[in-house]
């Protein structure tokens, strides 16, 4: 089982394709208002959600990120790599709300984003869930820390780090 | 030499049935060609004109002699015989079929080695000079932060969707070997007034067809935070890079745009902010990793004087070694470039035999050359008489190296599906014709580099003779270019002026190096003439 992927997130056997929330690595209520755009939750001040574009800059949230509860970052092709910094840069800055990857996201991109802060996903195409599981599961350990929680191997060699993990 | 722990072992492990997934995943039409495509390329594999190609990495060109004897076993067993070493200190294999990939993927894995990363917009594998660790110039050997580099950048989660591909650099010295500045990241190691090492970052440059000089953008960066400065190197770029075109893509374009000054505060305020961010490896694993480069135990006599008396070896001692920063010994060149044959190739057995020389000869160590050579690092001056007669049974005695004859020479039309035009005959004919009419020794050190098409992958812009091959009206043409350098004294080459047709180009060449000789000054090399003499002359001899 991929870790975080708890067995009342694991979509049931048989039930078919993703629908587009289902694949949350969160224990609490997804968001449902809709996402704004950076613009328009900049000069609302009352929003929740935001979306973000590839081009926008995601540093422009940091003054209000309390107030949100999903950012959600759109990669309009999964060969666009500027939402991956992007929700580095929300998690670094203390960002502890729903990061929802949404668009062209496949799932040999799956793994990265985890990595990277993202605790779901709705992708335009359904993925497998059982992909999505192996995909997860793929790697034993990360050469470099990023913002999720595993411990790099340089910290393993060297008995650094908090969960030392020694598989 | 590097040696993988389980750690190490793991990852590429898991790489292998990864893509062996991928691969059946493709089969069983899960994945589109497009969304297989970059995946494959992240493994190495290519498409070209007439098979797949796999680029196995050869991290900082550095191999032991298990695994050029694997390298030689995959030639054999899944390609026609015979390898490629590119410029970027790396193998290629042309006639794979995909289907095979997985289990060449399985065998690399078994002596540590693998083609992660050595394509797609991602982080490739990292170069450094060919003689790190035995040059008496260098101010530490490059090779441990390299490494540091190397495990940094692999499987980078936020740095694997770049703009475009990203290659970096890592020497150690004045000298660069290594065009250390034609790279999106060049770093060279060096010592401060105190005493300490630390990093220098020239970032934004590359060849293709915006040629750009790397500007220094940083003298010093402390060991203990280099990892952090080159994650805020590239995350400025991820976030900023030009997507909407290919071409300019690249980080020389942002770097140009921006400005070195605008771009430099960017990424200083991006390291600042990293830095509490807990990047850096802790200092242990710098100093666990150097362990793996410290000197063989090079034996302390050798009152070396070579024999000269054979004045064929005498020939291949002065042009093919380099200065050893041990007494008694030197960095022995392997020249793969033998008249009229293809640059970088390398048979199944020539690859053996390289292997056992090695293990014979150089404490069991090779190093891939980005001028498509082998260099045996740590030879014995005493040896060097019983090495050379082993290269010279098998061929591979070419005394050559930085002449004329030692061209650099992209795969072309041959095999490539971006190419313009041939390269490998054009530099097979030159090098024919300079071996004929004996000028290879009278010309000395002359650089000669041949692309087929504009991407530049045969750093034709970095050498003192250039060739470019383009498309005239669906005929192939050749642009020559003269005054590059890929050394510490970095320069473009500049064309000439029109085109010539194949045979043209090697009778321009031919040209161009006799206006050399005849203009030439007590001790100049090609580039230092055309520097001092200027275009004008060689335009008048070629067009006049
Ligand atoms: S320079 Fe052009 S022809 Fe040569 S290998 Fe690169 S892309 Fe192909």
């Amino acid at each position: 089982m991929a870790e975080g992927l708890s067995s009342t997130q694991t979509p049931a056997e048989g039930r078919g394709p993703l629908d587009a929330t289902s694949l949350r690595f969160r224990d609490d209520d997804p968001v449902l208002d809709p996402a704004v755009t950076v613009d328009a939750f900049t000069a609302q001040g009352n929003a929740v959600a935001v979306r973000i574009e590839p081009g926008d800059d995601v540093r422009e949230l940091l003054p209000s990120l309390d107030r949100l509860a999903l950012v959600e970052i759109n990669f309009p092709t999964f060969g666009d790599g500027r939402g991956y910094s992007a929700a580095r840069i929300l998690r670094e800055a203390g960002y502890r709300g729903e990061l929802r990857a949404v668009g062209d996201v496949l799932v040999d991109q799956i793994a990265y984003l985890r990595r990277c802060g993202f605790d779901a996903f709705a992708p335009e195409a359904p993925l497998d869930p059982d992909d999505v599981a192996a995909a997860l599961d793929r790697f034993p350990h990360v050469y470099q820390p990023a913002a999720d929680e595993r411990n790099p191997i340089w910290n393993l060699r060297h008995g650094k780090g908090e969960e030392l993990r020694d598989e | 030499m590097y040696l993988y722990d389980q750690y190490d072992q793991a990852m590429v492990d898991a790489r292998v049935a990864e893509f062996r997934d991928q691969c059946q995943r493709r089969i069983d039409g899960k994945l589109t060609e497009d969304q297989f495509k970059p995946l494959r390329l992240m493994n190495g594999l290519y498409l070209q004109l007439h098979a797949y190609m796999l680029r196995v990495a050869v991290p900082y060109g550095t191999l032991k002699s298990t695994q050029m004897h694997a390298l030689a076993d995959i030639a054999d067993k899944y390609d026609r015989g015979y390898g490629h070493f590119t410029t970027r200190q790396n193998i290629q294999y042309n006639w794979i079929k995909l289907e095979d990939a997985g289990d060449i993927l399985a065998d690399l894995a078994k002596v540590e080695m693998h083609a992660i990363q050595t394509s797609g917009n991602c982080i490739r594998n990292i170069s450094s000079d060919h003689f790190a660790g035995a040059a008496a110039d260098e101010v530490a050997d490059p090779r441990p932060y390299a490494e540091l580099l190397r495990q940094w950048s692999s499987f980078h989660p936020e740095f694997s969707y770049l703009p475009r591909k990203f290659k970096i650099c890592v020497i150690a010295s004045d000298r660069d070997r290594a065009a250390m500045k034609l790279h999106d990241i060049g770093i060279q190691i060096v010592r401060n007034d105190a005493g300490e090492l630390g990093a220098a970052f020239y970032v934004g440059g590359g060849m293709g067809r915006t040629p750009m000089i790397a500007p220094l953008i940083r003298d010093f960066v402390p060991l203990d935070q280099l990892i952090t400065y080159a994650e805020a190197c590239l995350r400025v770029y991820n976030r900023y890079g030009r997507r909407d075109n290919k071409y300019k893509a690249r980080i020389k374009i942002l770097v140009h745009e921006l400005g070195a000054a605008e771009y430099t505060r960017q990424v200083e305020e991006e390291f600042a902010h990293l830095l509490d961010q807990g990047v850096e490896p802790p200092f242990a694993e710098l100093k666990r990793i150097r362990t793996f480069f410290e000197d063989p135990a090079f034996a302390q006599s050798s009152a070396a004087e070579i024999d000269r008396s054979d004045p064929d070896f005498a020939l291949w001692v002065d042009r093919n070694t380099h200065p050893h920063k041990v007494e008694g010994y030197t960095s022995a060149v392997i020249s793969l470039k033998p008249v009229g044959g293809i640059p970088g190739d390398a048979s199944a057995e020539q690859m053996h035999l390289m292997a056992d020389l090695a293990k014979d000869y150089s404490f069991d160590e090779l190093r891939v050359m980005h001028t498509q050579n082998i260099v045996l690092p740590h030879v014995a001056k005493s040896d060097l008489h019983a090495l050379w007669t082993a290269l010279e049974d098998a061929g591979l005695g070419s005394p050559n190296l930085d002449t004329v004859e030692d061209i650099i020479a992209c795969p072309g039309l041959d095999y490539c599906s971006l190419a313009n035009a041939r390269s490998i005959p054009v530099a097979q004919k030159i090098s024919e014709r300079f071996a004929a009419t004996g000028k290879t020794a009278a010309l000395g050190e002359l650089k000669l580099k041949i692309s087929g098409c504009i991407n530049a992958c045969g750093h034709h812009h970095a050498g003192h003779i250039g060739i470019l091959g383009v498309d005239r009206k669906g005929v192939e043409n050749y642009q020559l270019l003269l005054g590059g350098s890929e050394a510490e004294d970095t320069a473009l080459a500049k064309i000439t002026g029109p085109g010539f047709s194949e045979d043209g180009i090697v009778d321009a060449v031919e040209k161009a190096a006799d206006v050399y000789l005849s203009a030439r000054e007590d001790g100049e090399r090609f580039l230092d003439t055309y520097r001092r003499i200027g275009m004008a002359p060689f335009k008048e001899a070629l067009y006049g």
